[in-house]
């Protein structure tokens, strides 16, 4: 059950009979309790603050204000992009607001009790006066002149351009035959895991222990020891359990200072659990661009340029990626495609909203979702057939490794290989005679098809670091590989997962490398005092990056494991070969030696060994790539669409991918179903809206929709396998794929369902109403008064941040 | 200090009595004061189904049900499904079909299918995904939750 195995879970069991260990389940003694007061204005200044009803009630330890905690707190929360000859507006971000507050949600105070309960009281008892000022929450209205400032000091909403291209984009798009321009929204949403989030500090001699729902254990040491100044040395985080991610997690989080700052102050442990709606308010939201692009091509198909401006919403400060976030997706931005010309250009934007930040895919969605959906419509403006025109302008499996016009060098592919694959699963011809037949009976039916690369395994250090894009990081991964006297063996990665199933497909990767079954392979991580130093879980990287480390070690071991081996079967160490899990003379087979043998002689008794040889079985590795990974594929989506109701439903979805061979097919299925249902639900259902005042509408999973079972078909999953030549597992990443893929396919689907009824442009969430509504405009009977969707009224431009106006407009080809 | 109520159930086979406050939800009688920290709490507003357990034997939603509801009834758990050495069918399929990642719904998605092979044994596709409209789950897409469902009904599920 090593590499390519479907093996079990290790980590299930413990999860699957309640005994999981996620950071709330875990209770202290003395443990105190916080609750945190937060503005329910969008915009204003803080006038007063009476906490003295709170500190009365019986219970509550502490009632702190921002003025108060202002000297615990070394330096802000922290922002790391950092681009060369950019400057970025970063407002001073502190994790108790002072004087001003910038969004519903801003924290103000805290209150610290002897329970729950009592905490959220009292924290009721706060009065705050505040003295509300305009609120601004469209982006592209935050641009213009006279908009209300966010930030006066700063003078303009706009927090940044920044800009990238290759080719001649002027030229190529003069030389077009055609060209088409489309304004795309990639709405705001919220990531959402189910368990909401949770730290707990604790006072340890003279340091502090945080356990926190994080997936960046030690980057949030690093911070937090800054912000706090608390030496490493002092500061333990640990990341027990963690219940979803999705890029919610990767943040370092006012509340985790100020728990830390408490916990100092108070001497006891405090713990703080967000609500829903404190996850939906001040959680980082992901997405919220508006995408305007040009596509130019010659009549035969070929695609001549691409240009693309980007207007991102970041919301009203910078967290720990947020500018950077959507320049994520630019390495990506020509597609599957050889576009000789691409211009690109980034323009952040500060509205009073919760700040935007990584959510799946993060940058890669938004990009792949108006590459895709302008391929549809440069198809169609050809008369091509918009498969056709993908496979002309597709880079050949032969180019690979292929650069860009972006100068991007995206590995290895094979994008007529998973479309060819796609194609023999989903019979297009027999659906196009289905959906006829259909039509005349009155019934929607559409078929999407996407065909995507996406960009993971982040990252080689000194593309994305310093040097390169910006961040001030690098994004190697550690691993160190510890075999115990009896033949065990533990792993240490400094990825921090949260659901992947790491601790088995580590285990996986160890096992195979060491002779080791894999059930005897430990695999630890989530904690700053065990192992290396490590950048955490996210951008598809814990495999191609933090695997790669842990085959690395491995093989180091390995290594040592043969020279062990070799002295005392007295061979030479080159002769000595790892097969069916033994440690063997080549040629030999019946002189061998076991994992534990070898490790029993690696530590009792050491003198046993050469001099040459030291005791012990144990390595490490730090793994920076040398570039990124590229995995690809191709779905497919059909959707019915009730007239009637305007409801959308997904009957099929095919999906075919490709992230390189296989560690454990059964998690990479995993990731795969996941990833496609987090984009079905941004393209059906979910939208994270902000009124014109910026109160947040969506506050609840009544108003914000995760998708549920019942809304869904099962899907079909089928991969081809092109390695990568990046790292020596040939792996690509497969966590964010499916959020990437998904969302073009789903909305070229519930395009070619409304078709027949004249429906050419809508934006996400295809919801009920939405599409009910482009039904009866497109019908000519939508000139009346219009509902408004979520308090939002329907055809004015800036109610509700990045929400589309209406199905009418967006310039269209 | 709020005047406290006294309560008495039979959780997981065993009689738990405690002084809470009225206003306790059973899902926080259960997590903090008897330490059954297997059912979550993921939402506040009763949508996720993350805090899922038995009351009498029917599923219910343990963050809309007040302790003092409890008084005089058995509810069970997670914790109180299966042990580690004689595993609900559930639990296995739920290991075995891979229908979990984060593992944080689960113990509720595993608590509503239960309840849902009791009453239906072998349920459709359909009726599984219906049956299971009321739990959230972020990471696996349902797919697999649907297959663990399904398998464990073709071991027959024990009472």
């Amino acid at each position: 059950m090593s590499i390519g195995a479907p093996m079990k879970r290790k980590e299930d069991p413990r999860m699957i009979t309640g005994r999981g260990r996620y950071t709330d389940n875990i209770a202290l003694p003395g443990m105190l309790h916080a609750a945190i007061v937060r503005s329910p204005e969008a915009h204003a200044a803080i006038v007063s603050m009476d906490t003295s009803a709170a500190r009365e009630r019986p219970g509550v330890v502490a009632v702190l204000t921002g003025e108060e905690m202002a000297s615990d707190f070394a330096g802000p929360l922290a922002m790391v992009w950092a681009p060369p000859g950019v400057e970025i507006k970063t407002p001073e971000h502190w994790p108790l607001k002072r004087g001003q507050v910038k969004h519903v949600g801003d924290p103000v105070a805290v209150v610290v009790a002897a329970s729950r309960g009592v905490a959220v009281d009292a924290a009721e008892d706060v009065v705050v006066e505040y003295d509300p000022k305009p609120a601004v929450v469209d982006p592209e209205a935050a641009l213009e002149d006279g908009a209300p400032l966010v930030w006066e000091e700063f003078g303009t909403n706009q927090t940044h351009e920044w800009a990238v291209g290759g080719g001649d984009i002027e030229a190529a798009l003069a030389e077009a035959d055609v060209t088409v321009e489309h304004r795309f929204v990639n709405h705001r949403t919220s990531g959402a895991p189910i368990e909401p989030r949770c730290s707990i500090a604790e006072p340890r001699g003279d340091g502090v222990t945080l356990y926190s729902t994080t997936q960046i254990p030690h980057i949030t040491r690093f911070v937090l020891g800054g912000m706090l100044g608390i030496p490493e040395d002092k500061l333990r985080v640990i990341a027990p359990d963690v219940g979803g991610g999705f890029g919610a997690k990767l943040q370092v989080y006012a509340e985790e200072a100020l728990m830390v700052a408490l916990a100092r102050r108070l001497g006891r442990p405090v713990k703080w659990t967000e609500t829903r709606s404190e996850h939906m308010t001040t959680s980082h939201h992901g997405r919220d661009q508006i995408n305007y692009v040009t596509l130019g091509a010659k009549r035969d198909g070929t695609v001549t340029g691409c240009r693309a401006r980007i207007i991102a919403d970041l919301g009203a400060y910078q967290q720990l990626l947020t500018p950077f976030i959507p320049t994520l997706g630019f390495p990506v931005m020509g597609g599957c495609y050889r576009f000789p010309a691409i211009d690109l250009h980034f323009t952040g934007v500060f509205t009073n909203k919760m700040c935007t930040d990584a959510i799946r895919g993060a940058g890669r969605p938004e990009a792949t979702y108006w590459i895709e959906l302008m391929m549809d419509r440069l198809a169609d403006e050809l008369g091509m057939d918009r498969l056709e025109l993908r496979r002309k302008n597709f880079i050949p499996k032969e180019e690979f490794p292929f650069e860009t016009a972006l100068g991007i060098v995206y590995d290895s592919g094979d994008y007529h290989g998973t479309l060819d694959r796609l194609l023999e699963t989903f019979d297009l011809e027999e659906f196009r005679r289905e959906q006829a037949s259909l039509r005349a009976q009155g019934k929607l039916r559409g078929v999407g098809i996407s065909t995507y690369v996406e960009v993971c395994g982040l990252a080689p250090s000194r593309a994305v670091g310093p040097q390169g894009v910006g961040l001030q990081a690098a994004f190697y991964e550690s691993a160190n590989v510890r075999v115990t006297p009896t033949g065990s063996v533990t792993v240490f990665s400094g990825a921090s997962p949260h659901g992947q199933g790491l601790d088995t497909s580590f285990a996986q990767i160890a096992g195979e490398l060491l002779g080791v079954d894999p059930e005897n392979v430990q695999v630890l991580h989530g904690d700053t005092d065990q192992g290396a130093w490590g950048w955490g879980t996210y951008g598809s990287r814990s495999l191609a990056v933090g695997g790669e480390a842990v085959a690395r070690a491995s093989r180091k071991v390995q290594e040592k494991a043969k020279r062990i081996c070799a002295a005392l079967l007295e061979a030479a160490p080159e002769d000595i070969e790892l097969a069916e899990g033994a440690f063997r003379v080549k040629g030999s087979p019946d002189k061998s030696m076991s994992m534990a043998e070898i490790a029993g002689a690696a530590h009792i008794p050491p003198n046993e060994l050469p001099a040459d040889i030291e005791p012990g079985l144990e390595e490490s590795s730090f793994y920076d790539p040398e570039n990124f990974v590229f995995p690809f594929g191709a779905h497919a989506c059909v959707v019915e669409v009730d007239p009637e109701t305007g409801k959308v439903e997904v009957v099929r979805y095919v999906a075919v991918d490709d992230c390189g061979p296989a560690i454990n097919p059964m998690l990479i299925d995993g990731q795969v179903h996941g990833g496609i249902v987090h984009a079905i639900g941004q393209a059906l259902y979910e939208q994270v809206v902000y009124d014109e005042e910026g109160q947040l509408v969506t506050g609840t999973f009544v108003d914000y929709a995760l998708p549920t079972a019942a809304e869904l078909p099962g899907f079909e999953t089928d991969r081809t396998v092109t390695p990568s030549p990046v790292n020596s597992l040939g792996v690509k990443g497969i966590g964010e794929a499916g959020t990437i893929a998904a969302t073009p396919a789903v909305a070229a689907a519930v395009l070619d369902a409304l078709e027949p009824l004249g429906v050419k442009d809508l934006d996400m969430p295809f919801t009920p109403m939405r599409v009910w509504q482009a039904i009866e405009e497109a019908k000519g009977r939508g000139d009346g008064p219009r509902p408004s969707e979520q308090g939002r009224p329907l055809g004015e431009h800036g109610a509700s941040g990045s929400g589309p106006a209406s199905p009418a407009e967006g310039g269209g080809a | 200090m709020t005047a406290t109520v006294g309560i008495s159930a039979v959780v997981n086979g065993e009689t738990r009595e405690s002084q809470v406050e009225p206003r306790t939800l059973l899902v926080h009688w259960l997590r903090d004061e008897l330490g059954l920290t297997g059912t979550h709490v993921g939402c506040d507003t009763t949508n996720c189904g993350a805090c899922t357990v038995h009351l009498d034997g029917e599923a219910v939603k343990s963050c809309t049900v007040l302790a003092v509801q409890a008084d005089g009834r058995e509810v069970t758990t997670i914790e109180g499904l299966g042990s580690a050495g004689a595993l609900h069918p559930l639990q296995e399929a739920f290991r075995e079909k891979h229908g979990l990642q984060c593992g944080f719904c689960t113990p509720g998605m595993i608590m509503a299918a239960a309840e849902l092979l009791e009453r239906n044994p072998s349920p459709s596709d359909e009726e599984i995904r219906h049956g299971l409209e009321g739990n959230l789950c972020r990471c696996t897409g349902y797919h697999n939750i649907v297959e663990a469902v399904k398998a464990a009904a073709a071991q027959g599920v024990r009472a």
